[in-house]
């Protein structure tokens, strides 16, 4: 599947909905994620950007339509290669107890990969956490929390990563913090990204491209400079 | 005194019960004289708990007289009521009576077949049906507190349990801590009562043994085999359950449910 503009896309969402209990959480989504890119989605609380995400590596059911992955029907793919390729970091870490490097290895184990202390450690200095894989994860601040959250994901080598409000659980400085970090992370090209933000300057920081979400709707897409200017008329 | 007057013992035994009733009419009476307002609940228990008992008396008199498939027929019914009890605990956690059911006739069932298969337990009906239902109750109790438990672990840890699937890791898996959790939670009871057997209590079988006059080095051989028993078919039956509904929880496509 190529597009119009000659960029072989690495996951499209076509008509993508969620209807739960009679009510549209996704109504007929439809984007295209190219490689390398960070795009943003951006919404009013309750708009469906949580839900949407929670579609693209198939952790709940579309009611209707689908994801292709490389051109592939999503739905063909074990859901476990699936999170493999397409890894998720929360709004809250939600880390494993137990120490860093335990959680940092947890990805790669479920796919019988045991990462070697020099993988870890790797992993553990590109999220700015270097020498902590002895640490035990309940003394860890809300920042390096969300760092470790980072390195497991990252583990996996996914070729898309969601970000879902990855700084919003944070106080300023944690925040700056992470946002920096990201921004490099997302810089290095080895994965793309849609990320889940309330802040639009944030969004517009880190992202190329933004889709703006109401009642379950895409309503607004484009490059980020343009989007947000015309129209950023929600709190 | 009264084993004179009276040597057929059953109608001792009726008789010993007429006068436990008038000691508890005695104090019935005490009440109301005293204007207490209890006499009332102390005479409908009375009666009702008499009825009650007699009349089970009489099933099992009626009962114990069949065949051994009559014992078999009065367990199974036993293991559905015992399932439909258990299941009201789930709290929404799916297909939780089937579960129940298919975990109470493995983890007793199957024991009780072995454990009379082996000779340890016997098949005289007056044996087997209440040694049986001893087992049946007990699991009915475990797997009631593994499904409350599991189904409190999972609406704490969602978050956890859905990181773990994100992370490409299986339904097994990421359930794993959990199921373990509940499945200590619903045997903690059971360990505690073989720890503290003899010492916090004397247990029934080995009580109604010792009233019947039986040696009590036998008595209480036999009360650690019943005790044994509850606690290895718990086991069994709180084991099945948390695994077959460790993985109900779970879509085809690898989704937590219950969201
Ligand atoms: N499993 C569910 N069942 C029913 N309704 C749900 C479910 N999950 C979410 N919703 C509802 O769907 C709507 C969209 O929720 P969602 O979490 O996707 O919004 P969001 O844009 O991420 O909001 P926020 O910015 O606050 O995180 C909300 O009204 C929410 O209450
Ligand atoms: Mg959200």
């Amino acid at each position: 599947m190529v597009d119009t503009e000659g960029c072989v896309p690495l996951l499209r969402a076509v008509e993508l909905s969620r209807v739960v209990d009679g009510k549209a959480l996704v109504q007929g989504a439809t984007f295209t994620l190219y490689p390398r890119e960070v795009l943003a989605v951006v919404g009013p609380s309750g708009s469906g950007k949580t839900s949407l995400l929670r579609l693209l590596n198939r952790l709940d059911e579309p009611t209707s339509g689908t994801v292709y992955l490389n051109g592939v029907d999503y739905r063909t793919i074990s859901p476990r290669e699936l999170r493999r390729r397409v890894g998720l970091v929360m709004q809250v870490p939600y880390l494993f107890p137990g120490t860093v490097a335990d959680n940092v290895r947890f990805g790669p184990r479920q796919a019988g990969i045991i990462l070697s202390d020099k993988a870890v450690e790797a992993l553990l200095a590109r999220v700015g956490l270097p020498g902590y894989g002895d640490r035990d994860v309940t003394h860890l601040s809300g920042g390096e929390a969300q760092r470790v959250a980072l390195a497991r994901a990252l583990a996996n080598r996914p070729q898309v990563l969601l970000l879902d409000e990855p700084t919003s659980a944070l106080d300023e400085e944690a925040k700056a913090g992470i946002e920096a970090l990201l921004q490099d992370l997302l810089a290095s090209g080895e994965f793309a990204a849609v990320l889940v933000t309330h802040d639009l300057a944030q969004a517009a920081r880190l992202a190329q491209r933004v889709l703006v979400m109401e009642a379950g709707r895409i309503v607004r897409s484009g490059p980020v400079k343009e989007v947000l200017r015309a129209g950023s008329a929600f709190p | 005194m009264l084993v004179r007057l009276f040597p057929d013992p059953l109608m001792l035994a009726a008789v010993q019960a007429g006068v436990t009733g008038v000691c508890a009419l005695i104090v019935a009476y005490l009440a109301w004289r005293w204007e207490l307002r209890v006499e009332r609940e102390i005479v409908v228990a009375l009666g009702r708990g008499l009825v009650q008992v007699v009349l089970v008396g009489a099933v099992l008199l009626f009962i114990f007289q069949g065949p051994f498939a009559v014992g078999v027929l009065v367990l199974g019914l036993m293991i559905g009521v015992a399932g439909h009890m258990a299941a009201r605990r789930a709290q929404g956690l799916p297909d939780a009576f089937r579960v129940s059911v298919y975990s109470i006739l493995l983890g007793s069932g199957l024991l009780i077949g072995v454990m009379v298969g082996l000779g340890v337990i016997e098949t005289r009906l007056p044996v087997f049906i209440p040694v049986g239902s001893m087992l049946v109750a007990n699991s009915m109790t475990t797997v009631s507190l593994a499904f409350n438990r599991l189904r409190g672990e999972v609406d704490a840890h969602r978050g956890h349990i859905e990181a773990a699937l994100a992370l490409g890791a299986s339904p097994h898996v990421a359930i794993m801590p959990y199921v373990r959790a509940a499945l200590l939670a619903s045997l903690i009871p059971r360990v505690d009562s073989l720890r503290s057997l003899g010492i916090v209590w004397i247990p029934g079988v080995m009580t109604g043994m010792l009233l019947g006059g039986s040696h009590p080095v036998q008595a209480a051989f036999y009360q650690f085999v019943i005790v044994a028993l509850i606690l290895t078919g718990s086991a069994l039956t709180a084991m099945t359950a948390l695994l077959f509904m460790g993985r109900r929880l779970f879509t085809r496509a690898e989704q937590l449910r219950l969201r």
